[in-house]
């Protein structure tokens, strides 16, 4: 049950507290998904109820079609937002969509949204843009609500305190006619990093060096809970950035508690509440925390001074180094899956082992995707350009996350920083995230990227993509090959 | 959902660590919007050389792995996107199972959903399988009900959730299932405060 008041929310008394702490300590995580829960299944199922279901055109169809087959109707349209995000084309948008396949696509979502009165954001809609860049930007993406996509970066959306996770198509067109979704419970973790982040040091590097640590995989099963002073003191931009990728460690979704800085990024966004209902919200928000002695199944803890910028050298996200570090030899690994994955990752991205990362020189250079497209990555890459040239042969674009980040960076002037510096200055979406659009790596270009997969193909066939914090992407635009921002000026 | 109760055949041998869902499907091959025909874009990148031609030493290009049932694979098999056009790429080649140390949580709920059966067992049982997979002459048997795996002398079992068999082993409707209990949605919607987000009206005042 979903309630304001905390005494409706305990759980049921459980006989190891005595009567006065009657209340059993839940994790955040636990909170939420209770406040959820349908019903439960005698196997351990439970039926959770979906606050928000979005939706983009590449994993819809066939849900509507399948839906449309069963004569079954869109249950919660009001609950459902849809954007066009992953195949548009980033430039000469008044050309249209010239690839007829992704046409077909846009179309088909246009018109399923239209058959079922489902909330639309046209390409022409300055709200529209990447999904998990659009749903905090309108306040949909609100503490303790579960948001699910045809998506697995939904985990974005976590960094509201909310339970956010990617979905399939067949979960797309279960939500839709049912506006819920039986699952089993996933296990809880917490990754704790207190201290102070070292300048130059930023949320992407954060949430990459966990990776490197924790592994491709070592979040399967859970939902992360990121606590702790850095944490408490990152922007919203940052803990968005940090909760997108949980799923590169493998983890169902990523939580951060609400705070004042939640709070206020929200207040006033379209879709938030106001006035008395803003206050009953707020009321509730502050109840979304994990109780001192709650349990975590897992535990990990980081300490900030130990974090560094990072470049990925491999093929998965795990794949990944200190900017100070040379590229690893495959022989030092002992599990030969693990030495295999190494030297197959070497061959595909052409690099030697023993080689310092800062001598690899990148040919393209993206600052983009719903991990670093907001207007804080935006602002942070400009900063960094301003006044300098890219280097001779190195081709620049920044794809901003929405219509409305890109209007707000052209009202800073940011357009103008990134144009005069040799780089493009493009229209919201994916585009070179997965290279859906017209916006692909050539065979063997190496690509210093914001976005948050280096999976072999990901950015074009036979593109090698190195994923890096905005300000490590435009230190490498200006200079040709990777550095180290805390020494670069 | 066509139920599954017991799959034999041959198993194809594809022992890497870390499959992902690009690498099972990649992005360019997203855009249909029909369910079915994915198949000839499945391991793209891996079916072909660098000249563009198919490759005759990948496992799925070989003849005598043509009527391969299942797909024996490594630890965290699936990792990556939510797309469910990889379990239907590998469902459209004719695979029933995979069989892997690991898979990723979306990719094997999608696995479960489609009908495609994903069985876990242990690094050195699924080394012993890859193995015995290299000889395409060895046939396995998967039968879900009793949660067994059959090669030859090799025998192993597997967990799965007990919900999930159910509704396996009966091709069962997750959504029909789900609407017998609409009047409990219904009363679970009744207590959800009015400030939850909702798309209509737009409520703010920017
Ligand atoms: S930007 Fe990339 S990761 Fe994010 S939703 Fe789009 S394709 Fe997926």
């Amino acid at each position: 049950m979903m309630c304001t008041i905390t005494s409706h929310c305990c759980g049921p008394a459980t006989a190891p507290y005595p009567a006065a702490l009657m209340v059993r300590p839940r994790t955040l995580f636990e909170k939420v998904w209770e406040d959820h829960v349908v019903r439960s299944d005698a196997d351990g199922t439970e039926l959770l109820f979906v606050d928000l279901h979005l939706i983009h055109e590449v994993t819809s169809p066939q849900a509507f079609e399948a839906l449309q087959i069963a004569g079954r109707p869109v249950h919660r349209p009001d609950l459902t937002l849809a954007t066009i995000d992953h195949g548009v084309p980033t430039i000469n948008r008044e050309l249209g969509i010239l690839d007829p396949l992704s046409k077909k696509q846009i179309d088909t979502l246009i018109a399923n949204c239209a058959r079922t009165g489902v909330e639309l954001f046209g390409i022409d809609d300055p709200r529209s843009g990447i999904v998990h860049v659009i749903g905090p930007e309108q306040g949909l993406t609100q503490p303790g609500t579960t948001i699910v996509c045809g998506d697995s970066h939904t985990a974005t959306h976590g960094a509201f305190g909310s339970l956010a996770f990617g979905i399939g198509t067949s979960q797309v067109e279960h939500v839709l006619a049912t506006q819920t979704l039986p699952q089993p419970k996933p296990k809880s973790m917490s990754i704790t990093v207190d201290g102070e982040l070292p300048p130059g040091v930023t949320p992407k590097d954060v949430i990459l060096g966990i990776i490197a640590r924790i592994g491709f995989n070592g979040g399967g099963g859970h939902v992360i809970e990121y606590r702790g002073s850095v944490f408490e003191q990152m922007s919203m931009e940052g803990r968005m950035t940090v909760c997108n990728m949980s799923i590169e460690a493998g983890a169902r979704a990523g939580m951060i508690a609400p705070d004042e800085t939640t709070f206020d990024y929200l207040k006033g966004r379209p879709y938030a509440p106001v006035g008395i209902e803003w206050d009953e919200a707020v009321a509730y928000w502050r109840t979304l925390f994990t109780d001192p002695d709650a349990r975590f199944d897992t535990q990990i803890t980081i300490d900030a001074a130990d974090l560094v910028p990072y470049v990925s050298w491999g093929t998965n996200p795990s794949q990944t180094i200190p900017i100070t570090e040379t590229v690893p030899d495959p022989t030092s690994f002992s599990d030969p899956l693990d030495r295999d994955a190494t030297e197959r990752a070497l061959s595909y991205m052409g690099l030697e082992a023993g080689t310092p990362i800062t001598d690899v020189d990148i040919d393209v250079v993206f600052l983009g995707s719903c991990t670093n497209a907001r207007i804080e990555d935006l602002r942070a890459a400009a900063e960094i350009i301003d006044g300098k040239q890219i280097a001779d042969g190195v081709r620049a674009l920044v794809v901003p996350g929405s219509g409305l980040v890109k209007l707000q960076a052209e009202d800073e002037g940011l357009d103008q920083i990134f144009l005069s510096a040799g780089f493009e200055w493009r229209d919201a979406g994916c585009s070179m995230c997965l290279a859906m659009n017209p916006d692909v790596l050539q065979p063997g270009e190496r690509c210093a990227s914001t976005s948050n997969r280096n999976f072999e193909g990901r950015q074009g066939r036979e593109g090698r993509t190195h994923l890096v914090s905005p300000v490590m992407a435009a230190a490498a635009a200006i200079e040709g090959h990777f550095v180290d921002v805390r020494e670069w000026s | 959902m066509k139920p599954i109760t017991i799959i034999t055949g041959q198993m194809a041998p594809l022992p890497r660590a870390n499959v992902d869902t690009d690498q099972i499907i990649p992005a360019q091959f997203l855009k249909r919007v029909e369910r079915s025909g994915f198949g000839p874009f499945l391991f793209w990148e891996w079916v072909h050389d660098a000249e563009g031609e198919l490759d005759p030493e990948f496992v799925i290009n070989r003849p005598e792995y043509a009527d391969a049932a299942v797909l024996v694979s490594g630890p965290n098999f699936g990792s990556g996107s939510s797309r469910e056009h990889a379990p239907w790429a590998i469902q459209d080649r004719g695979f029933r199972a995979i069989i892997a140390p690991s898979f990723a949580d979306i990719f094997r709920g999608n696995c479960h959903n489609v009908g495609l059966l994903p069985v876990v067992l242990t690094g050195e049982e699924v080394t012993r399988l890859t193995e015995l997979a290299e000889d395409p002459s060895n046939a396995i048997t998967i039968d879900l009900a009793a949660q067994s795996v059959i090669v030859g002398d090799l025998r192993a079992t597997f967990e799965i959730d007990p919900g999930v068999k159910h509704r396996l082993l009966n091709g069962l409707d997750s959504i029909a299932l789900t609407l017998e209990h609409a009047d409990e949605i219904e009363a679970f919607e009744a207590t959800r405060p009015a400030w939850m987000p909702n798309l209509s009206p737009v409520l703010g005042t920017e």
